[in-house]
Formats: C-alpha cells, structure tokens, sequence
C-alpha cells in the first residue's frame, strides 16, 4: 500500500465531517474521491496532504506517518493555485531551488513540453487560459518529481469541453509518468472516465459508503456498455436517477 | 483604436488645461483685479525667481528622505505585521489612534526636538507616510490567497523563503498603492512644513512670497509647481504599476 488511511474522523468544532475513513491506495493508482458537495472530500484530501490535522486516525505514506505537507506529494489546486507573479518556465522552476541550474532548465524544458506549453515559457499566467494554467499547475507539481499527486476539483472551473480535453490530458500524462493520483471530483462522469477505483463518499458526515472498480482500460469509449453500467451504479449509490 | 485613446488621454486634459489658462486670463482682464495676477505675470514671476532650482531639489531632497525612509522601515514593518497576527494585534489599537492625528500637530513638537532644520520636516514626511505603507503591506498579507502558501510549504519552503518567494510578490501590487497613496500625503505635508520649521523648499517659497510682499504670482507659481511636481511624481510610481511582476493585479 502506496497511501493507508486508517480510520480517519474529522470534527470542525461540534460538526463531524468525516467518520471513520479507511482506504487504501497503491503506488501508481488512480484513485477518485467522489462525493456530492460538503461531504467532506476536500477536507479528507487536505487531511491526507497533511495540511490539517485530523481528530482522529493516521495516515500513513510508504509506512510513515504524514505530519505536514512535504514536497514527495504535491497538491494541485484549481487553476487559480499558480503564481500570478512568475512566468510558466518561473512557476515550473518554483519548487527546483534544490536542484542545480542545468538540471532546473532540463526539468523545465520536460515539463513544458510534456503539458503542451512550448512557445509560452516566458508568458505569464494572465496571458493563459484556463485549460493552460490548469496545466501549468500540473508541470509545476511534476517538475519536483513527487510520487503521488493530490488534485482537489482540479477542471472544476473549466468549461465543459476543456475539460474534457484536461482528462485526456492527465490520463496521458499519467501513462507516462506513473504517479499515484487522488482525484476529487463531484462529477460522476469525470470519476468514471478518470479512476481506476470510485471511492464513494456520504454525505456529511462522509463515509466510505462504497468502492467501485472501474475495470475498463483506457482510452475508456464513453458509449461502452460497461462504462455506462458503471456510471449508473455510482449514480444509485449516490441516490440519484440518472434522468434530467 | 489606441491612437483614439491618446487622444482622449492626451490632447483632451490639455484642451481643458489650455480652456482654464484662458478664462484665467479673461478673468483678471474683464475684473481689473490688482492683486490676482494672470497666468502671464505668473510665469513671468517665476521666471526672476533665484533660487527656484534650489527650492524645488531642496523639497524633492526632504521628500526623499522622510518619504524613503518611511517606505525601507513601513514595508517590512506592514510585513511582520501581517504574519504575526498577535504582534498586529498588540500594536493595533496605538495604530489606529496615532493614524488620525494630522502629521501637522506634531509640528510644534518637530520644532522643539530637531529646530529649524531639515530633520523637522523629513520627520513629518516620515510620520505621514509610514502608516499609509504599514497599512497598505499589512492588510496585503493578510489577503494573499490561502492556496499560494499552501503551495509554497507544499514545495518546502522554510518560513522566511515563504515570505521571500510568495508572500512579498503577492503583496507587492498592494504596496504600490500604499506607495502611491503614501506619497500623496507625503506631499501635501511637505508644503505645511516648509512653511514654519524652514527657510528653504517650495512651502517656505509660497509663505515667504505672501510675507515679503503680497507677491500673490509667486504664491500661485508656486502652487502651480508644486502640483505639476506631484503629478510628474505620482505617473512615475504609476509607472511602476506597468511593471511584469505586478501587472497581473492591475490589469484584466
């Protein structure tokens, strides 16, 4: 197990938002945190990041506890989460002030080309759109080569199509530098096209309320009937009809 | 398109500007007003003037100074502050009261303690500006978005990389306000103070021009420069607002 999280409770005051939380991940797994809004999933990815604290429970990454955030597993925020004051090649070079120069430039030169941003290394993010900052973020977290990857709603400000293209984007990237990924999403489909398992959460205070394995490989047809029997699974665990 | 817009920026104020001239003109003409001089006599005063050249690098010398050293000690004072919450805490309420005093009742104390000197002023420079800058730089901190500090632990950082590589790029555009709102101020105190603590500078030139001899074009020249001086001051911090690595907070 790449990421154990044992029995995790959160309580912010006298609110319980998450409840005895087990799951386990492993290295180089995809993994989507799913819940509707509120169910404390973000709070459990900032928990795992070790941003907060829990009340309750450990989590531990290879066998060590996690006590504070550490630059082995770097946290991906929506788009906004890049330094508005730095240049692409500058915000993917932010987290190299360890590395020697030749190796910071070579790093750089990888990840600009591995996200698509050749011809923008001296551009600033206000000059980007929201799938390129987006991306950005995502050079900037691999550039320090972490082995897992935290990315909390990460397209939720996109526009549909965008979106869907970032997917395409992360799966590839995925494919070829083999992170371990928690996802969070409350998209159902995002989930379903993304993981290699669901992770269900309840509504607060959240829950493990079921794992789905979502056993399609990739690149998944949208239009296949496992994938829509899968999607339609997760959509009654969660109580819903899939009809508008 | 664009040269649509320096016309509006640049040939419109001059219009109006050029529009006033004349009606100032026609004004002193029409009333046959002995005291108020017209533009004319105006630039023709200052022109006799000796030691306007002083004057003018005399004021610019105190602002630097008192102004200067209002920015290198308010800057990373407002950053402490921000930081430490308990030290802004502690230090608050003393803010708050010492702000709304007018930098010129402390005029007479200046007196007492520096004379008549240049350290006069420069200390009412000094007292005007600093707390425009604390202020500006300390409520920056406390607004720079969670998730770029979150981001910088998460890389590693040590506290004072934190403050070196995030924070203070992330308040600088608020600081540039704080600057220019600071040197506003700083400006308009610097006249007062020429006025009483020494006998030099554009203050002391518009008082001493009314004493010596109700000479009402200098009194006007001299407010004239003093708000040309302000303007040409004010676009240059302004300028600063263009630069790379703060455009991001003005623009778009």
């Amino acid at each position: 197990m790449k990421v154990e999280i044992r029995n995790i409770g959160m309580a912010f005051g006298s609110v319980r938002v998450l409840e005895n939380i087990e799951l386990g991940v492993n290295a180089g797994e995809f993994v989507c945190l799913l819940g509707p809004s509120g169910c404390g999933k973000s709070t459990l990815l900032n928990i795992v990041g070790g941003f907060i604290p829990p009340t309750e429970g450990t989590v531990t990454i290879d066998g060590e506890p996690v006590t504070g955030p550490d630059p082995r597993r770097i946290f991906v925020f929506q788009e906004r989460g890049v330094f508005p004051w730095l240049t692409v090649e500058q915000n993917i070079g932010f987290g190299l002030f360890k590395q020697s120069d030749a190796e910071k430039r070579e790093r750089i030169a990888h990840y600009v080309q591995l996200v698509g941003l050749r011809g923008f290394e001296k551009s600033y993010p206000r000059e980007l759109s929201g799938g390129m900052k987006q991306r950005l973020e995502v050079a900037r977290a691999l550039a320090v080569n972490p082995d897992v990857l935290y990315l909390d709603e990460p397209f939720g400000a996109l526009d549909s199509i965008t979106r869907l293209q970032m997917r395409r984007e992360l799966l590839r990237i995925w494919h070829a530098e083999r992170k371990t990924i928690l996802f969070v999403t409350h998209d159902i489909e995002e989930s379903v096209q993304l993981a290699d398992r669901v992770v269900v959460l309840s509504a607060r205070p959240g829950r493990v309320q079921s794992i789905v394995n979502i056993d399609i490989p990739h690149p998944r047809d949208l239009s296949d009937p496992r994938y829509i029997a899968l999607r339609d699974e997760i959509f009654g665990e969660i109580g819903l009809a899939h009809q508008v | 398109m664009s040269e649509h817009r320096n016309v509006e920026r640049v040939v419109l104020p001059l219009v109006v500007g050029g529009l006033l001239l004349f009606l100032w003109h026609v004004a002193v003409k029409v009333s046959g007003t002995t005291i108020f001089p017209s533009p004319l006599a105006v630039t023709k005063g200052i022109r006799q003037l000796p030691h306007l050249g002083a004057y003018v690098a005399d004021s610019l010398l105190r602002v630097g100074f008192g102004y200067g050293l209002a920015v290198l000690l308010g800057v990373p004072a407002g950053l402490a502050l921000g930081w430490w919450s308990a030290l802004a805490r502690a230090a608050n309420p003393l803010m708050q009261m010492l702000r709304p005093i007018s930098p010129l009742a402390w005029m007479p104390l200046a007196v007492i303690w520096f004379g008549v000197s240049n350290v006069a002023p420069i200390f009412l420079i000094f007292l005007a500006s600093f707390f425009p800058v604390v202020l500006a730089t300390m409520n920056g901190v406390r607004n720079v978005p969670p998730m770029y500090m979150q981001a910088g632990r998460n890389f590693g950082l040590s506290t004072a990389a934190l403050i070196r590589r995030v924070i203070f790029p992330a308040v600088l555009p608020r600081v540039l306000v704080g600057l220019r709102i600071a040197f506003g101020v700083a400006w308009l105190v610097l006249v007062a103070a020429e006025m009483i603590a020494v006998d030099s500078g554009l203050g002391y030139m518009i008082i001493d021009a009314r004493n010596a001899g109700k000479r009402y074009d200098l009194v006007i020249g001299g407010m004239l420069i003093i708000g040309v001086i302000g303007l040409l001051l004010d676009t240059m911090i302004r300028l600063l607002e263009r630069l790379k690595f703060v455009r991001w907070a003005f623009h778009e």
